[in-house]
């Protein structure tokens, strides 16, 4: 449930507590009275019909990122073809 | 004349007269309109006749208006089947109080679409209906085509590769992004008259079984409808559909399909296997610099319809489109 | 933070990477080699069902592990007579309905909003709830009722749109209230069955309530919780560390979503959805029955606001659920799968449907039948 997307936040308008915030080079308006105190612009946030919902953990982010690099790296992908459904190309 | 369409100007009289003559035989200047006869009368061999009405909210977006789109939409119709469109007839159906001076700006951007695929309108008509009888304008045309190149659904064949002649679902998202007054960098319609393109590949003479240009229910349209009509099995893989960044970003932000959002100015080709690569150099070269090839018709099949398959292998169905597109929460 | 800060790119992208989803398919399939048993996993979230169906991540494991689709798509719980209360509210003089654009096609007993406003009601679905405010104020002489919807994610940005129109005095919006909440509806299916191995957390709603609500499960049923994001990679994530506790016979919470999910939550929107809500007695879920405490209401001294007080005339009471062989409420308990509905994409389809499983984009009949109907 509860689609939300991250959002880069581009400018804050302190004033409304909105902020004009950047999806994948869309930008648009959203409140951010739940996150309002601990976030600046270049921030990431989590966008649920209109309103911030969290601050995206950069560092997590980031942390998670590799870890499941790391596990590519582990397995030995190349042998890997679980449903015997090879990708394929119709290039 | 007043700044503003009056029922009066519908009503067959003297105003009647003034708009026609000044606004639309002027923007629409040729020799078979100016007559102002009660019929058209032209000579053309095999025809190929296609109708279409137009209503769009904004009535001018980032790319285009209506004027353009009712041009384009309809000539492109006729492109699809494989013929030349030579003539348009227009009808209007005017909101009591609309703007002159946009109806001249649609008139002035439907002429210079007629110009550069070279099409004369011969015939026209215009209503003005009662204030909230209709949203502000609706024009309705009517395309006739020669037929160059027999284009149909019932060609396609299995192994025929499926080519898409640019990134998708840039007209829907721009427009819903206008609605909704979601501001989105980049985003333009992609409405244009796809005919000097398909002249350039009809004159190849490339084995194209079909051709179709995506509009309202997008790409998946057109491939559903083709599956259907075909009894054909269509293998598309994902990764290799265009979708610009904006685009992909704006249905991200709103959970909506790509495949499903229209377009007014990309179209999708059934080709033979060996014509593919050429198809895709004139395409190149036609204007289309982002034409994929994106799919195969497989076999037939008893419950035809379209598989998606993803970069690591999995695969779904291409959603046939259906009802309202609405951003969701969930 | 590190040399390379972190790019759409990475957040996007980052998450679907086609090797690495592969690489976790791979590791799923040794997991459970190694467990050696069926395990059914039960994702609460229409999102994630959403993503399951519409990725293929059931493809990418082994036929071992089945996903059981929970009831977590909040407009798919809605009992009929709450949205024939929407459609009478709508059907008031003088009233404009907003609300969002999932309730669009939602049946009630006898029609739907869509059809409602087709009829010439004011029925407006909107992006944001915040709009509800402009639209009461540019329209001072209606009622504007916003119908809410939703789990714990939604109910902040409802607290704050009744927060916001307090301030701004906005006299004439109303709010007809249906939050439910996700953990007794997972405390209900732990107790109906023991047919679930472990459940793949929301972490969208985590995200608003913190990691705690789901403790229980894991510590006096034994069952493994772990909280996962939407992306492909997120899901598979979750899948695996479910598995390996299994393996080591562990029961736990686990956060996969730690970069967005914190153990405590969003505080401010804790805060505020206390502030104005507080959970009703029981809430029926539609095709489930009713549950204790499973939903929010608005507390008593906002009842000038409370459709449901203030118009509670017009608004029906519970009814028997007309059913007719919809399997629904056995789907969002986890003992049936869409297919195994015989009324499935032949008398129910999106454009027709027959129960709340196949209205909303999340309800599992409609992911089935939008993306595996052949
Ligand atoms: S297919 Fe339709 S009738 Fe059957 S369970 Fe799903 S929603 Fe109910």
């Amino acid at each position: 449930m509860c689609l939300a997307v991250p959002s880069k936040i581009v400018s804050i308008d302190h004033e409304f507590c909105t902020a004009t915030v950047d999806t994948m080079g869309v930008s648009r308006e959203a409140n951010l009275a739940l996150v309002e105190n601990n976030v600046e612009v270049g921030d990431w946030v989590l966008v649920h019909i209109g309103i911030a919902m969290s601050k995206i953990d950069a560092e997590e982010a980031l942390r998670t990122l590799e870890l499941h690099e790391e596990l590519l790296l582990s397995s030995d992908i190349q042998e890997n073809d679980p449903d015997g459904k090879s990708t394929s190309d119709d290039g | 004349m007043a700044d503003r369409i009056l029922l009066a100007h519908g009503s067959g009289g003297l105003e009647n007269q003034c708009l026609i003559r000044d606004i639309f035989v002027a923007g629409f200047e040729n020799h078979i309109l100016s007559t102002m006869d009660d019929a058209a009368v032209v000579n053309i061999g095999t025809l190929a006749v296609s109708t279409d009405s137009y209503t769009v909210d904004p009535l001018f977006f980032s790319g285009g208006d209506i004027g353009k789109l009712a041009v384009a939409g309809t000539t492109n119709d006729v492109s699809m089947r494989g013929a030349r469109p030579l003539y348009l007839t227009v009808a209007f159906i005017i909101e009591e109080g609309f703007e002159i001076d946009l109806l001249k700006k649609i008139v002035a951007s439907m002429a210079s679409e007629l110009q550069t695929i070279g099409v004369q309108v011969i015939t026209g008509d215009t209503k003005v209906v009662p204030k909230g009888a209709v949203d502000k304008i609706i024009i309705n045309t009517t395309g006739i085509g020669e037929l160059v190149c027999d284009c149909a659904v019932s060609h396609i064949q299995t192994g025929d590769q499926l080519i898409v002649s640019g990134p998708i679902a840039e007209h829907g998202a721009c427009i819903f992004a206008a609605r909704e007054e979601i501001s989105v960098h980049g985003l333009r319609s992609d409405c244009r008259s796809l005919w000097p393109g398909i002249e350039s590949l009809l004159n190849k003479k490339l084995h194209i079984h079909a051709m179709r240009d995506a509009t309202r229910g997008g790409l998946s349209a057109v491939l559903n409808e083709w599956a259907e009509q075909s009894h054909h099995l269509i293998h598309i893989v994902e990764n290799q559909v265009p979708i610009s960044t904006p685009v992909s970003g704006f249905c991200e932000m709103l959970g909506i399909d790509p495949f499903t959002l229209a377009c007014e100015g990309t179209f999708v080709l059934s080709v033979a296997e060996q014509d593919c690569q050429s198809t895709l150099e004139v395409l190149h070269q036609a204007g289309y610099p982002h034409a994929a090839l994106i799919g195969t018709v497989m076999e037939k099949h008893a419950h035809p319809h379209v598989i998606l398959q993803s970069d690591y292998g999995t695969e779904r169905l291409m959603e046939y489109p259906s009802g309202e597109i609405l951003p969701r929460i969930c | 933070m590190g040399s390379q800060p972190l790019t759409t790119d990475k957040l996007y992208s980052g998450y679907r990477n086609p090797d690495i989803i592969r690489a976790y398919s791979h590791k799923i399939h040794q997991a459970a080699q190694d467990l050696d048993r069926p395990v059914n996993i039960m994702e609460v979230c229409g999102g994630h069902t959403f993503s399951i169906v519409k990725y293929g991540l059931d493809q990418l494991v082994p036929d071992s592990i089945r996903f059981i689709h929970g009831p977590g798509c909040p407009v798919c719980v809605l009992p009929q007579h709450r949205i024939d209360a929407s459609i009478a509210l709508a059907s008031m003089e003088d009233t404009i309905l907003v609300t969002l654009g999932d309730m669009i096609k939602i049946p009630g007993s006898r029609t739907s909003l869509q059809h409602a406003r087709a009829e010439g009601r004011d029925v407006r679905f909107v992006y944001t709830p915040l709009d509800a405010i402009k639209i009461a104020t540019e329209n001072p002489h209606k009622k504007v009722i916003y119908f809410a919807i939703g789990f714990e994610t939604t109910t902040p940005m409802t607290a704050l749109l009744i927060e916001q129109s307090r301030q701004l005095k906005v006299n004439n919006l109303f709010f007809h209230i249906n939050h439910v909440l996700v953990p007794p509806a997972i405390e209900l299916i732990l107790q109906q069955g023991g047919h679930i191995d472990a459940f793949i957390g929301p972490g969208h709603v985590t995200t608003i309530t913190g990691t705690g609500i789901y403790e229980p499960f894991a510590l006096q049923h034994h069952k493994p919780v772990v909280i996962s994001g939407f992306e492909p990679i997120d899901v598979l994530d979750a899948v695996l560390k479910i598995l390996l506790q299994l393996c080591d016979n562990k029961a736990i919470v686990e956060n996969c979503y730690s970069r967005s999910a914190k153990p405590e939550g969003n505080l401010k929107a804790q805060a505020l959805v206390s502030k104005y809500f507080e959970t009703r007695e029981d809430f029926i879920w539609r095709g489930i029955g009713t549950i204790e405490n499973s939903a929010m209401k608005l507390r008593d001294e906002y009842v000038e606001i409370d459709a449901e007080q203030q118009f509670s005339r017009y608004c029906p009471r519970a009814t028997q659920e007309k059913t007719s062989g919809c399997l629904c409420g056995q789907i969002l308990m986890g003992h049936a799968q869409p297919k195994d509905c015989a009324l499935f994409g032949k008398g129910c389809t999106p454009s027709s449907p027959q129960g709340s499983c196949m209205v909303s984009n999340e309800g599992a009949c409609a992911a089935y039948y939008r993306y595996r109907r052949y």
